[in-house]
């Protein structure tokens, strides 16, 4: 799937959990990704992170690595 | 089956707990305090003759006609006005009453035109009946006098008739419009003889009448009636079903003459309506038998390709192949089903189970994703389920009534009326929206604070409500300490009380002056009971989650929740939007909101099932779209929804349309979406079928057939066909075989039959053991969660923001006489009130344009542009322009963009940067859509196809 619309959504969950303290945080980008992504947006998102992840929020690689 | 005669009591129950035990002719009969003699006799079966009493109202005593002895007593009193007391002995037959009532009789008759035997309400004439009751056998005083017998018709309503010469101005209908719909549009004109009613001076089309027909039911002559049973005849059956459009839900009796509907008359034993209706479900039903309706199967290889009109085994088989073909080729995963909020509970569930037995994947999705998906992820994560906590009739023990984002009076035109009743009485209003509402000020009804917020800044405000009741100390501190989480709450508290959610730090975002603001969240955390309603204007933002969250925040902080009078509501838009939802229409969720990942729940539907089930989510509707446009995902079963019209950013939506080889759209109408379709499988209406409708208040009601399928097959039969064609065995003889196989596998519904809501009229789950009759309010005692979870709602501003290239703000909404994609209403006599979308905009920013009333205005945004007509108002504030999207030839949805709700994806409709300006064209997109709609709806003239 196109990694521009993954990154958007990615990053608002991101914006969204980053009101809670950091681990918390990782954790809960981490388990919405898991309830509510289909499996080749998560492969997606993935592939960014694993390619330098640019244009990530920064809790995002971290909270995407938690996935494997 | 015959035609349903409700009991008319003659005036509205008393809600008084303390009994009083009279004596109505020798009779003893027991009462609640307050309980009219009337009343008090109908109870005992005894019918007091009337005219002007009916028990929807509160009674007048004008007509004379009810009047009855009561021992120890002067004169003759209304027995509708005397109220009951201990003791009293009243007769309702006596020779001097007979006569007193004959010569009221003799009055109205000598003034009224005798043309029973050609009169429309022949055979249902209360007037009729009373001559008969009271023994009128002759009428002295002539008819040569004064009489109204002249007085003309006012025929401008499409859909009743006001026939002033039958008029005995009992006044019935203008204290229906005032105290059951709350318009006030009708009123007593002129004194004395010359008394008469009137729309205020105009014909009733000029008026503020809302064609609610509250006026013509209440009618006890042939003045106000019908224009179907003036033009047919008196029905001789009844069916008692469910209306079809928005989420209040509202029973009806379909009065049908053999197959043929009459008029839908307002069930006054539904317990979301008492009786009540709108314009949309009481008259435009007309729809159902449009000649426009879709009888036949279609099929084509491309969808440049003129239709091929097939049998249902041809279509049914060819889909199947497809799906297959599909399937094989590009993998499980690409193909997916979209279920529909406009079908039965039954329906959506065999569309979601073909989806996840049939294609073997959770590739099903719903229109709620546009529309309340965040009310379930919030009330989810704070409360504990994913629906609102009140049932409707709550909001008559509100004292504070808080309107965040909805449109009551025009979306949810009958539940709007219970509000403004109970504002009447006198609730205190706080109105929350960028556009002024009817409801801000409306006849007898003011809010006391209309927070006229920027578009895009709800969290922000709920977040300085929250603010201000937790550092003014208006906490209900043992509510909190009792039924929230600990740890959450001091955390939320400490987060909330910091000074950048102050209503002076806010009042730049908001747009809100600070003093309304405090003084609204005062009101609410101490003006008695507090309830929220909130609509499409919370959940269609980038934040629509957060928000929900946010107002579940404010109702735990101040303890408005788990009793009558409070809650957190969603208005939901669609018939059976709940329903939907309930029904395990998400991808990540089976029926009764469990997630697919849960091992044991999912065990629990494999096994009856007889299929292996995956346990991870599903796509999303945007999410499928974008699959398809990057070509993985290929195929879908789209069953009564209209996602080319409805859904965001259309242009991406066709796109992803397009991209697919296999569109089969099941429908009534050959919708829009048909333009990308290859299958077409005619759908049946409301009145064609049996299943269930769940409404906003998670009211379950009985959607009876009134007439045979028009194409041949109800829905719930046409996804058994596609199913077993497609391999997995689908085999239910009736729809009550589907709801026995929900409530054996939803412990929410664990307690729910056809069997139990024929019993008890209409169920709200839950309903299990612990409810066998259902729950009306929800949260008693203790959250479903266990205890309230305080969610940390920091406002996040969304992308969209307007520009020097896109200078105003476009919100989108409904109008009351149209219905979401207008698919049904515009195919009726509704388009009288509303023939074109028009584009709100400001006196100052029209101006600044050179803009005038009727101009053709292009509206621009970064998503693509079409073309309307200006309407100029200052219900917009400066800077934000309004439209709805109920026509396909404006489009507004080509205008609004992908961004969407962070949590949800529910798209962000209600925040649009675009610019509007003068223009004497259609958009390019309008033309290139008209040529495309004109290509892909031909159908080939089977004569021809066949040689």
């Amino acid at each position: 799937m196109h990694s521009d619309r993954l990154i958007r959504m990615a990053n608002q969950i991101a914006a969204y959990f980053s009101a809670y303290p950091h681990d918390e945080a990782v954790a809960g980008i981490s388990d919405h990704l898991k309830l509510f992504w289909e499996p080749r947006m998560l492969v997606g998102i993935k592939d960014h992170v694993a390619h330098g992840g640019a244009g990530l929020h920064d809790l995002v690689p971290e909270a995407v690595r938690r996935l494997s | 089956m015959s035609l349903i005669h409700e009991t008319d009591f003659g005036t509205p129950p008393s809600p008084s707990a303390a009994m009083i035990t009279l004596e109505i002719d020798g009779m003893a009969v027991t009462v609640p305090a307050g309980t009219s003699v009337m009343r008090a006799a109908a109870e005992l079966g005894t019918k007091v003759p009337k005219l002007c009493a009916t028990d929807s109202l509160e009674p007048f005593g004008s007509c004379r006609l009810c009047l009855v002895e009561i021992d120890g007593r002067r004169g003759t009193p209304a027995s509708c006005t005397t109220p009951v007391e201990a003791g009293m002995k009243v007769k309702t037959q006596t020779d001097r009453l007979a006569k007193l009532r004959r010569g009221v009789m003799e009055l109205y008759i000598s003034d009224h035109p005798l043309d029973c035997l050609t009169c429309a309400a022949n055979g249902d004439c209360e007037l009729q009946d009373m001559a008969g009751v009271v023994g009128l056998r002759e009428v002295r005083y002539g008819y040569e006098g004064h009489n109204h017998l002249d007085a003309g018709k006012d025929t401008s309503n499409p859909y009743f008739t006001f026939d002033a010469s039958k008029c005995i101005v009992c006044s019935r209908c203008v204290r229906a419009c005032e105290e059951v719909q709350g318009t006030f549009a009708l009123t007593i004109d002129g004194r004395g003889f010359a008394s008469a009613v009137s729309p205020g001076g105009t014909d009733f089309m000029a008026s503020e009448c809302v064609s609610c027909g509250a006026c013509v039911q209440a009618c006890p002559t042939a003045t106000l009636m019908e224009n179907t049973v003036i033009e047919a005849g008196q029905a001789e059956h009844s069916i008692i079903t469910t209306c079809a459009y928005c989420g209040v839900g509202c029973g009806f009796k379909a009065e049908m003459r053999g197959t043929e509907v009459v008029r839908m008359v307002p069930w006054k034993d539904g317990k979301a309506n008492h009786g009540h209706s709108c314009v949309k479900g009481r008259f435009a039903w007309g729809y159902a038998t449009h000649k426009e309706r879709m009888l036949k199967p279609m099929i084509r290889s491309k969808i440049t390709d003129p239709w091929r009109e097939v049998s249902w085994e041809e279509a049914i088989g060819y889909a199947a192949s497809e799906f297959k073909r599909i399937q094989a080729k590009y993998g499980q995963a690409s193909v997916g089903g979209i279920t529909s909020s406009r079908c039965t509970n039954e329906e959506t569930y065999l569309v979601q189970k073909l989806v996840r037995a049939g294609f073997g994947n959770n590739n099903v999705d719903t229109c709620a994703r546009v529309c309340h998906s965040p009310t379930g992820y919030g009330l989810s994560s704070t409360f504990g389920t994913s629906a609102g906590t009140q049932d409707f009739d709550s909001v008559m023990q509100a004292d504070v009534i808080l309107v965040i984002g909805a449109n009551p009076t025009d979306a949810h035109p009958v539940f709007g009326s219970r509000m403004k009743k109970r504002l009447r009485e006198g609730a205190q209003l706080i109105v929350a929206d960028p556009r002024r509402i009817d409801l801000v000020r409306t006849p007898h009804v003011e809010a006391a604070f209309h927070l006229q917020i920027k578009p895009g800044s709800n969290v922000a405000l709920i977040n300085a409500l929250a603010h201000a009741i937790v550092t003014e100390g208006l906490v209900a501190e043992d509510f909190v300490a009792e039924r929230c989480e600990p740890m959450e709450t001091a955390r939320w508290r400490t987060f909330i009380a910091d000074p950048r959610h102050s209503p002076e730090a806010v009042e730049a975002i908001t747009g809100v002056p600070a003093a309304d603001l405090r003084a609204a969240a005062r009101l609410y955390a101490t003006g008695g009971n507090a309830a929220i309603y909130y609509g499409l204007g919370v959940t269609e933002h980038s934040q629509g989650s957060t928000m929900v969250m946010g107002m579940a925040n404010l109702a735990m902080i101040t303890g408005n929740i788990g009793r009558e009078g409070v809650g957190v509501n969603p208005l939901r838009g669609q018939n059976n939007v709940q329903g939907a939802c309930d029904m395990g229409s998400f991808p990540h969720e089976l029926p009764g909101y469990r997630h697919v990942s849960d091992d044991a729940v999912r065990e629990s539907f494999e096994e009856v099932w007889n299929v292996t089930l995956r346990g991870e989510p599903g796509l999303r509707i945007p999410n499928m779209l974008d699959a398809a446009v990057d070509g993985t995902f290929k195929g879908i079963y789209i069953q009564g929804e209209d996602i080319a019209q409805s859904d965001p950013d259309i242009t991406h939506v066709t796109a992803g349309l397009a991209a697919m080889e296999c569109v089969v759209v099941q429908d009534i109408f050959l919708n829009e979406t048909a333009s990308f379709a290859h299958v077409f499988l005619p759908g049946s209406s409301f009145l064609e079928k049996d299943g269930t409708f769940t409404n906003a208040e998670r009211r379950i009601s009985m959607v009876r057939q009134a007439m045979p399928p028009m194409a041949g097959y109800a829905d719930w039969q046409a996804t058994m066909l596609l199913s077993n064609a497609l391999g997995y065995p689908m085999d239910y003889s009736h729809p009550s075989e589907i709801m026995d196989e929900i409530a054996r596998l939803t412990p929410t519904f664990a307690g729910v039959s056809y069997e139990r809501i024929d019993e008890l009229g209409s169920i709200q789950w839950p309903c299990n053991d612990k409810a066998p009759d259902g729950t009306p309010t929800m949260h008693i005692g203790g959250f479903v969660r266990g205890k309230g979870k305080f969610a940390i709602t920091e406002f996040v501003p969304t992308e969209e923001r307007s520009t020097a290239r896109y200078p105003l703000i476009l919100t989108t909404g409904r109008i009351l006489s149209q219905y979401n994609v207008g698919a049904q209403t515009r195919r009726t006599e509704n388009v009288v009130w509303h023939e074109e979308d028009m584009l709100e905009i400001h006196p100052f920013d029209a101006e600044y344009r050179g803009i005038v009333e009727g101009d053709w205005v292009a509206v621009a945004s970064r998503a693509g542009e079409t073309s309307l007509r200006a309407k100029i108002t200052d219900r917009v504030q400066a800077g934000v322009v309004y439209t709805t999207f109920h026509n396909p030839e404006t489009a507004a949805n080509v205008v609004t963009t992908d961004f969407s709700d962070w949590a949800t994806n529910c798209p962000e409709y209600k925040v649009t940067a675009v610019q509007v300006r003068l223009t004497n064209q259609r958009s390019g997109w309008q033309d290139r859509y008209a040529a495309l709609r004109e290509e892909t709806t031909r159908i080939a003239d089977p004569a021809a196809a066949a040689e």
